[in-house]
């Protein structure tokens, strides 16, 4: 029978908030990881099954190679595209703010 | 590599990222085209919208296939496309479809000079979009905010990951060129560096010779020719050694190349944090080619570079200089097998397509199969040479002008009346008219030592020459004014 994983450190919860570019502020730190650890809790009932001889599976599907034929198909024209965009240059560019900000 | 407190040796693993050669990107049918206007080669798909989905183009994957049977690739039974999570505009979906852990190729082999290198993996992914930093001289660090260009986003990708079997600079060249005209020959990709079709990162490492032991290594990026990835690995290497000996260690870290600098710098750490979170795609199920599609791919396979050039070595009797050369470029190799083809022997067509002819495409920057002298019309040519009609120096007047206007060499002869001239009577009337000339230069000769002789003879050859505009034929020249000297 597999081991339980270690349970989530508040460490790991703030590493992971900033990967996904989520402010948490340390009060909420302590609430996320015990929110966080019942959810991993939850998932390592999965652990306690047999499946030794089960291959890994990438996908619940019983589907192979869903393909398609490598001819032109119409897109949007470039008004169109940059329609949803919050800001644009020189009605060519998407434009973004500064990639590199203060924390970089 | 010698420092001061004994030998070291390099450890260059290479990762090779091509384009390639579909029509269309890699999960939508947008086109995969390079120069045109920003954001026109886009769609739901490759900009990420919500509710589109990616569908594998089919051509990506025999392409990639094509390049595994061609270099002795395993392909794994399946393989899976998995999400490469991270936060930078150049993907709009913030994340990369690439392959992880189970990729389409593995363990294949290149021949590089009689080395085999191996190589680990090669994997499909999608390329992202381009970014323009506007502001503070066009640096990420100091922009006020950046353009994206979403055209390239979604284009395939194949990386190709070799092992760490290279050993030095010049190897990693020899590698990367070989990958290169296998790739050209395959029709993976176009593999042209300065569209970005072909780009190299460098993992290099050091140790002391005869050491076993991998040494800390250090990814190198932004090489954007052979020529700086020459470079930039070379210095790689000595600042490794540098750092060992004089005590210290090296850290293991991305670092840039400064192509003007000629040095590689650290990337800033927000640059380089390495954090993907892997999963597979959900969008996408696992490819699994069957052997029906893997034997017709093999089937397929054209002639490699590596047998052309022993083919053309053993054919035309040519060196294997010459060969390489010839075979770095598919194009030209088409062309001059077709000047051969055309009638022409084969080692006077590799010397006029290794010589003028590849002079001409690197300064044009055109492909041969655009020439305005088609490869028969170097085939004329080489016969004009053969027979006797033009000299060497005659001849390269005339493939200049074959090269900028479309004219064949025949033509540009009797316009300029440039055939050369063998008929003894008339070049013999000119050597007569040339001695009666310079009668004081004849006594000169005739009453000289040696090295007289030598110097005067030579100066009446060049006017005999010149007193044929360049057109007389040299051999009967030369043996007319002995006859006369003598």
């Amino acid at each position: 029978m597999p081991e339980r994983a270690a349970p989530i450190t508040p460490e790991e919860v703030a590493h992971v908030a900033r990967l996904a570019r989520l402010a948490i502020g340390d009060e909420e730190l302590a609430g996320y990881t015990a929110d966080l650890a019942a959810v991993l809790d939850h998932a390592a009932d999965l652990a306690a099954l047999d499946l030794d001889g089960v291959e890994p599976t990438a996908h619940p599907l019983p589907l192979r190679n869903v393909d398609r034929p490598d001819e032109v198909r119409p897109g949007l024209r470039r008004d169109e595209a940059l329609a949803g965009a919050p800001d644009v240059a020189e009605n060519r560019y998407f434009r973004v703010p500064r990639i590199l900000g203060d924390e970089g | 590599m010698t420092g001061g407190s004994g030998p070291y040796e390099a450890v260059i693993g290479l990762e090779v990222h091509v384009e390639l050669a579909t029509v269309t990107k890699m999960f939508c049918g947008c086109p995969n085209a390079f120069g045109a206007e920003p954001n026109t080669l886009v769609c739901p798909t490759c900009l990420g919208l919500p509710g589109s989905l990616p569908v594998l183009n089919r051509a990506v994957v025999d392409l990639a296939l094509r390049f595994g049977a061609a270099l002795g690739f395993r392909v794994p039974e399946t393989s899976i496309f998995a999400r490469k999570n991270y936060f930078y505009p150049d993907m709009p979906k913030d994340y990369q479809i690439s392959q992880y852990e189970e990729p389409i190729l593995v363990d294949g082999r290149l021949e590089v000079d009689g080395a085999v290198v191996g190589i680990e993996r090669a994997h499909l992914e999608e390329d992202t979009g381009k970014i323009i930093h506007v502001g503070g001289g066009g640096r990420i660090h100091d922009a006020a905010c950046s353009l994206v260009d979403y055209n390239r986003a979604g284009v395939p990708l194949m990386e190709i990951v070799s092992r760490p079997d290279l050993r030095s600079a010049d190897q990693a060249r020899a590698y990367v060129s070989e990958l290169r005209a296998v790739l050209e020959a395959l029709g993976v990709s176009d593999v042209k560096m300065e569209e970005g079709s072909l780009r190299i990162d460098a993992n290099v490492s050091v140790r002391r010779a005869g050491s076993t032991v991998l040494g800390t290594k250090v990814e190198i990026k932004n090489m954007n020719s052979l020529r700086s990835l020459g470079r930039a690995v070379d210095h790689e290497v000595h600042r490794q050694v540098a750092l060992l000996e004089a005590g210290g260690s090296v850290t293991q870290e991305t670092r840039h190349w400064d192509e003007e600098g000629g040095v590689t710098q650290p990337m800033r750490t927000k640059e380089a944090s390495h954090d993907y979170r892997y999963f597979p795609e959900p969008d996408l199920v696992p490819l699994a080619p069957t052997p029906e599609r893997l034997g017709r791919v093999t089937a397929a396979l054209p002639e490699l570079p590596a047998a052309r050039r022993a083919r053309l070595r053993r054919e035309w009797g040519i060196g294997e200089a010459d060969a390489r050369t010839l075979v770095g470029r598919r194009d030209l190799a088409d062309y001059a097998e077709a000047a051969v083809a055309a009638g022409a022997p084969g080692a006077a067509v590799a010397n006029w397509c290794t010589g003028e002819i590849l002079s001409h495409l690197n300064e044009t920057g055109v492909s041969a199969e655009v020439l305005p002298l088609a490869p028969d019309g170097l085939a004329e040519l080489v016969a004009l040479v053969g027979d006797g009609t033009l000299s060497r120096p005659l001849a390269k007047d005339v493939l200049a002008e074959c090269l900028r206007e479309p004219k064949r060499p025949r033509q540009v002869v009797a316009e300029r009346g440039l055939a050369q001239v063998s008929d003894e009577e008339e070049l013999g009337a000119i050597v007569d008219e040339v001695l009666t000339r310079h009668a004081a230069e004849v006594e000169a000769y005739r009453g000289g030592d040696d090295k007289t002789r030598k110097r005067k003879r030579g100066f009446l050859m060049g006017e005999c020459m010149r007193a044929t505009r360049g057109r007389g034929n040299p051999q009967v020249l030369s043996r007319l004014l002995d006859e006369r000297l003598a």
